[in-house]
């Protein structure tokens, strides 16, 4: 659904996107790693026109970003990283509805949109608070109801769980899990390997580079190949290299493993 | 530290003004101003006093609730009294150093007071009844017109449904600046005006800075949702003039006629 052919993006004189190819079909779950600075928000903001590439092009459904890009934005809508600055609405359903009104939806559609996205995130009883009363975590999913009454076929998360705690982060987490089980197609950048590994397929940038492109197990089994382009790696995976144990994501694993 | 503020406050419910049409209680609001503002006599306080408490009944806000909203005023009020109080000619009350208080003046005092209580009771009841969306959404609808003379009416009540949106937010955040700058040895409370002032600086900067930054991820993720202004752009809640509208402007305008007969009674 989404293709990305040869893009370069430049930055005034700072190049961040440096010949990406890459090909999301429909329905898939990829995950994009890669340090700071790296170019992964960036490549976001190009599979739907927030950036139009410098170089290349990228289509959505054959759409070029360049020709239509309200018409890529209602197929390909994002969550961002900060809870509280993405929330336009006073009141919950406010927001929700703020997509699907920009698209010039009939009110009563709208009505069934927001009831059915707020549910479908788990947020429905929610629906006529204040934003700034939810904890993080439902302020997400809240943005989520927000990009899935605009009924986008993909959705990109832009580091979402990084400024949650652990409850938020499970809690929108496990919403992305259900989204992708209903058929939508999910774009996930995260910091966190344990997250990416929930993905079928993972994607490692290094300087505004596609270095590695494969499942979650392939990706993460060589622990020292990752600190060396600077990503995190998690101390259940990292003593599982030194014990040369293969294929240890995290703390479970390894416990399964050392018990066997 | 902020918890008192009232400002744009809604409390929810089913009330008969709750359902009115925001556009008829703004029209409505508008006239009681108006008469508020013209009248002279003890009578025709009375009327405008009863019209009032009877909304606020009707309402079913609580009277609390509504004392509340008189409290970020009551310095104005008491200020204003203070004034009347000594400024008018007429029969001695009681003197005050070079002050002479006076019954007119008393009398002056008390009713403007009351005029000023009045009126924020009056634009009070809009806002508690009125969910904030709705009440932007009519202002866009009622200044549509004026488009035609360059106000910007979408872009206007656009402004006023974000800064509602983070206006709490904004307070939570001056609140954790407060208490951080406070832990590093910052002292808000005490010294001197200009001193107090100066203390402003380290949280006034943090606090615009961050705003700054909501204000650019904001419209990034306005723009990912497909936002583009006014034009094309449909609404959830769709205002509708209703036969309880209609019903209510008809009273405001009979209620209006009786007012001034009232006025031309008393000349
Ligand atoms: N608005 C901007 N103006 C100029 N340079 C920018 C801008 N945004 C990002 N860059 C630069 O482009 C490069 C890629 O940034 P990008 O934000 O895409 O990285 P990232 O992988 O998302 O990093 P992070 O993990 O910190 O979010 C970086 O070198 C960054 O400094
Ligand atoms: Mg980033």
């Amino acid at each position: 659904m989404i293709e990305v052919k040869n893009v370069s993006y430049r930055y005034d004189d700072r190049a961040a996107l440096d010949g990406i190819d890459l090909t999301i079909d429909d329905g898939e779950f990829v995950a994009i790693i890669g340090a700071n600075g790296s170019g992964k928000s960036t490549l976001a903001k190009n599979l739907n026109g927030l950036l139009l590439p410098t170089e290349g092009r990228v289509l959505v459904d054959g759409i070029d970003t360049r020709d239509d890009v309200w018409s890529v934005r209602a197929r390909v809508g994002m969550v961002f990283q900060n809870p509280d600055n993405q929330i336009v609405g006073a009141v919950v359903e406010d927001d929700v509805a703020f997509g699907p009104e920009n698209l010039g939806v009939e009110p009563l559609e709208i009505r069934r949109r927001v009831d059915e996205a707020l549910s479908t995130v788990g947020m429905l009883e929610y629906r006529g608070a204040a934003p700034h009363k939810l904890s993080g975590g439902q302020k997400q999913r809240v943005a989520i109801a927000g990009v899935l009454a605009m009924r986008t076929k993909c959705i990109v998360f832009d580091e979402a769980t990084a400024m949650l705690d652990p409850r938020g982060r499970s809690e929108v987490l496990s919403t992305i899990e259900d989204l992708h089980r209903r058929g939508l197609t999910i774009v996930m950048i995260t910091h966190h390997m344990d997250e990416a590994a929930r993905a079928s397929r993972v994607i490692v940038m290094d300087g505004g580079r596609i270095v590695k492109l494969g499942s979650a197990r392939e990706i993460f089994s060589d622990v020292r190949w990752l600190k060396k382009i600077g990503l995190e790696v998690p101390a259940a995976a990292e003593l599982g290299a030194r014990l040369r144990l293969k294929n240890i994501l995290s703390a479970d694993d390894l416990i399964a493993r050392l018990k066997r | 530290m902020f918890q008192d503020i009232t400002l744009g406050q809604y409390f929810p419910g089913q009330s008969i003004i709750h359902r009115l049409d925001p556009r008829t209680k703004i029209f409505a609001v508008f006239a009681l101003l108006i008469m508020i503002f013209s009248a002279a006599t003890s009578t025709e306080y009375f009327f405008l006093t009863a019209l009032i408490f009877f909304f606020v009944l009707l309402s079913k806000i609580q009277m609390s609730a509504v004392v509340r909203s008189l409290r970020p005023l009551k310095w104005l009020i008491a200020f204003t009294f203070v004034i009347h109080l000594f400024s008018h000619e007429g029969a001695e009350l009681f003197r005050l150093g070079v002050l002479t208080a006076t019954v007119d003046g008393l009398r002056a005092g008390l009713l403007i007071s009351l005029r000023l209580m009045l009126m924020i009771v009056a634009s009070s009841l809009l806002t508690f009844t009125t969910a904030p969306l709705k009440l932007t959404d009519a202002t866009e609808k009622l200044l549509t017109p004026l488009k035609a003379v360059g106000v910007p009416a979408h872009e206007l009540a656009m402004m006023m449904t974000i800064a509602l949106r983070f206006i709490p937010t904004l307070f939570e955040e001056a609140d954790k600046i407060i208490k951080a700058q406070k832990i590093r040895g910052l002292d808000i409370e005490r010294g001197n005006f200009v001193k107090r002032l100066k203390m402003m600086v380290p949280i006034l900067v943090p606090l615009f800075l961050s705003a700054f930054r909501r204000a650019d991820d904001l419209a990034m993720a306005m723009e990912a949702r497909c936002y583009r202004g006014g034009e094309g752009r449909t609404h959830m809640k769709s205002l509708e003039i209703t036969r309880l509208d209609r019903l209510a402007i008809a009273a405001i305008a009979l209620i209006a006629g009786a007012f001034v007969m009232i006025r031309m009674l008393s000349v």
